[in-house]
């Protein structure tokens, strides 16, 4: 009997069919966890919509561009008085000698369609065409001088407002209201469409143009400012891929572990975290007023997110070979290999997948920087492209984040469409670099 | 096996590496405690020990794989052929081409089975034509009893292999820069009873060319492929001397302790 009761006594009988309350709390709060991370993502992702819906909704437009279909007749008497075909004597016409000839051609062009707009003199009708118009013209005539005398079919850029008309940012409503166009330079517009003299079409010249001023957002591109990044990119790719890398491999393999290589860690990590003006005014202060190089330049700017790249390059390629397995080290050590030959010949290749994609991630990022440009003077209005590398890169030059933010400070409200594409195509250089550097890690990333 | 082991005692007679007083320190741990000890050329020598003995440790000192560790200190004298390798004028990367080493884990380059084993031979200029480098990678494969295995697939990648595999592979590798002196650490530790028996074979041949150390934890093993054994116990060498008579007449009662599995 006193044996029994030493036993102790069985735990009383409970089902596995009723959940019991601390299994109830339990759950509920794992599915509580759950929607909040639903949420999370869910607010986020309309975040992501809500901004691609409005870039794209203001800049896709920018992709195509009105223009009026005209012949017009390179009159020898105005553009060559002398006849005798001297490009000196040609060039010497400016542009305010063209625009009787686009007159003309449209009060033809008018004529032969039959199109007659009440209460619209010549000059208010020459203006639904660009004043970027005599300047294409001439630009066409001093590259192809032969044809002066001739008639030739130009396609020339309508007015911001026209254009705008076609993209339904200007109605007949808002142009009684607005000093820049009337309904009637519409209703022609209307009209010269019906006859087959405008068209709206691919904008190939927001890629490759230059910037244009504030009256004419029609001829704005982004070809200087595309110019001027991708010299920016290549500075930079050439400067801190190679010293980020060596600087790497050296804190990483090389160096002793002591107070001064933990002081170097810690500060390239705090420069990554640095905000980026204060490289820019690093930039401003060294490259510029001391070193004595340009302003605007795109060397310049390269030196500056070169700097300010540094530190992601390092901080990823420290990572990419602290993940290679000392085991290679050791096998490669224990085969007699000297340690450069160790790191160069086994840990190097192994890291590269990480340290690509840490330095076009670096790149990527300083595609995208505005600031720092703003200071070293990037910010000015520059039509001309700079020359071909290597003189290019100390010529001015644009740069695709600042020529939005430039864009976005202009009166004209075509300037914001501008400004929309040209994100488009910064967030599009973005994508294909991102997913550039996703193909090589996929590709290279080896298992061991 | 009794048999055969006195007759081949007989024969090796000659010291490959001498250790005066060696001590080890990683920073404030005293891993080696003054330990001398020769090994013989043309011998199986086994290290065994309870787990954190000191033992690999002393084995990385004898290619002065602890280089590598910043911390490690190692003081007192090993001597190879009689000259010390840790004389300033040493370069452990020459040393570590005439002690050649297999790791606990078979850890093969990433790379194909050839490159693998012509690694050695390329980084230290051991063939003057792509014909003699064909030949050491076939010679070391074959000694390391792989090649009938890998011969059709010399481009395939090394890591593709099993683990027995690889681990044979790496014993080709380090053959392959003709050491003197082949360091084993643990070297069946991450294989299956059929590999074990495969690399054991294989060892008891490379006894033939070069003084082999292994390090290892199993009893069995020692006894197995060893001439003779040392046994470590918390950085002391508490006893070395014929394998045969450590398993059998253990002279100190912690060896007589670890073998009958009392500690460690």
């Amino acid at each position: 009997m006193s044996d029994i009761s030493a036993i102790p006594a069985a735990a009383p009988h409970s089902s596995l069919h009723r959940q019991s309350a601390r299994t109830k709390k339990r759950n509920a709060a794992e599915k509580r966890f759950q929607v909040y991370g639903m949420m999370a993502v869910g607010f986020g992702l309309l975040a992501l919509v809500v901004l691609l819906a409005s870039i794209l909704g203001n800049g896709l437009s920018s992709f195509r561009q009105t223009h009026v279909v005209l012949p017009v007749e390179l009159s020898e008497a105005r553009l060559d008085k002398s006849g005798e075909r001297d490009i000196e004597a040609i060039k010497k016409v400016s542009t305010f000698g063209y625009a009787p000839l686009i007159k003309d051609a449209l009060a033809r062009g008018m004529e032969e369609s039959g199109i007659a707009i009440e209460g619209l003199d010549e000059k208010d009708a020459g203006e639904i065409i660009s004043k970027e118009a005599p300047a294409q013209i001439r630009d066409f005539v001093i590259a192809n001088p032969d044809l002066i005398g001739t008639t030739q079919e130009f396609r020339l850029l309508a007015n911001g407002r026209i254009d705008g008309y076609f993209k339904g940012r200007v109605s007949m409503e808002s142009a009684a209201l607005d000093s820049n166009v009337s309904p009637a330079q519409l209703q022609l517009a209307e009209a010269l469409k019906e006859a087959g003299l405008l068209t709206t079409g691919f904008n190939r010249d927001f890629i490759t143009a230059p910037d244009a001023s504030d009256q004419r957002p029609e001829a704005a591109g982004l070809g200087v400012a595309i110019l001027g990044s991708l010299y920016m990119m290549l500075v930079v790719l050439v400067l801190a891929l190679p010293i980020g890398v060596a600087a790497s491999i050296y804190l990483e393999e090389f160096a002793p572990k002591n107070r001064w290589t933990d002081l170097i860690e810690v500060n390239i990590s705090n420069l990554a975290a640095v905000p980026s003006i204060v490289f820019g005014i690093l930039g401003l202060a060294i490259f510029i007023n001391f070193a004595g190089l340009p302003q605007s330049a795109p060397i310049v700017g390269g030196l500056v997110l070169t700097l300010m790249t540094l530190p992601t390059i390092i901080i990823a390629t420290r990572a990419s070979l602290k993940s290679v397995p000392p085991s290679i080290r050791d096998a490669a050590l224990g085969v007699g290999a000297s340690k450069m030959q160790a790191v160069f010949h086994h840990v190097l290749p192994l890291a590269a997948p990480g340290i690509l994609t840490g330095t076009i991630i670096g790149l990527a990022q300083a595609l995208g920087e505005t600031a720092p440009l703003l200071l070293i003077g990037m910010v000015a209005f520059v039509k001309e492209f700079p020359g071909a590398p290597p003189e290019g890169f100390f010529d001015p030059a644009s740069a695709l984040p600042v020529q939005i933010y430039n864009w976005t400070q202009r009166a004209d409200p075509a300037f914001v469409e501008r400004a929309s594409g040209a994100i488009i195509v910064l967030l599009v250089f973005l994508v294909v670099m991102n997913t550039i550097a996703v193909i090589l890690r996929r590709r290279f990333e080896r298992r061991w | 096996m009794k048999d055969h082991f006195t007759v081949e005692s007989e024969i090796m007679t000659e010291t490959k590496i001498t250790a005066r007083n060696v001590q080890v320190h990683y920073g404030d741990t005293h891993a080696i405690k003054d330990v001398s000890v020769e090994i013989a050329d043309r011998t199986v020598t086994a290290f065994i020990g309870p787990s954190g003995c000191g033992k690999s440790t002393f084995l990385r000192c004898i290619n002065r794989m602890n280089d590598t560790i910043d911390i490690c200190r190692v003081e007192g004298d090993i001597l190879i052929d009689g000259e010390d390798i840790y004389d300033r004028k040493v370069d452990p990367v020459q040393l570590r081409a005439k002690v050649g080493m297999v790791f606990q884990k078979p850890n093969p380059f990433p790379k194909s089975i050839y490159d693998n084993v012509a690694y050695g031979p390329r980084i230290h200029g051991l063939a003057r034509s792509k014909a003699e480098l064909d030949e050491i990678v076939e010679k070391s494969l074959r000694r390391a009893a792989i090649w009938n295995e890998v011969k059709d697939r010399l481009s395939a990648p090394g890591t593709g292999l099993s683990g027995g595999q690889q681990q044979r592979l790496c014993i080709a590798r380090a053959v392959a820069t003709e050491p003197e002196v082949l360091l084993m650490d643990e070297p069946c530790s991450a294989l299956d009873p059929i590999a074990t028996a495969q690399v054991e074979e294989l060892i008891d041949d490379l006894r033939r060319q070069f003084s082999v150390v292994i390090v290892t934890h199993s009893m069995q093993q020692a006894a197995r492929v060893s001439q003779r054994t040392a046994f470590f116990h918390l950085g002391n060498l508490v006893e070395f001397g014929e394998t045969s008579q450590i398993f059998t007449n253990p002279q100190d009662s912690r060896t007589e302790s670890y073998i009958t599995g009392r500690i460690g």
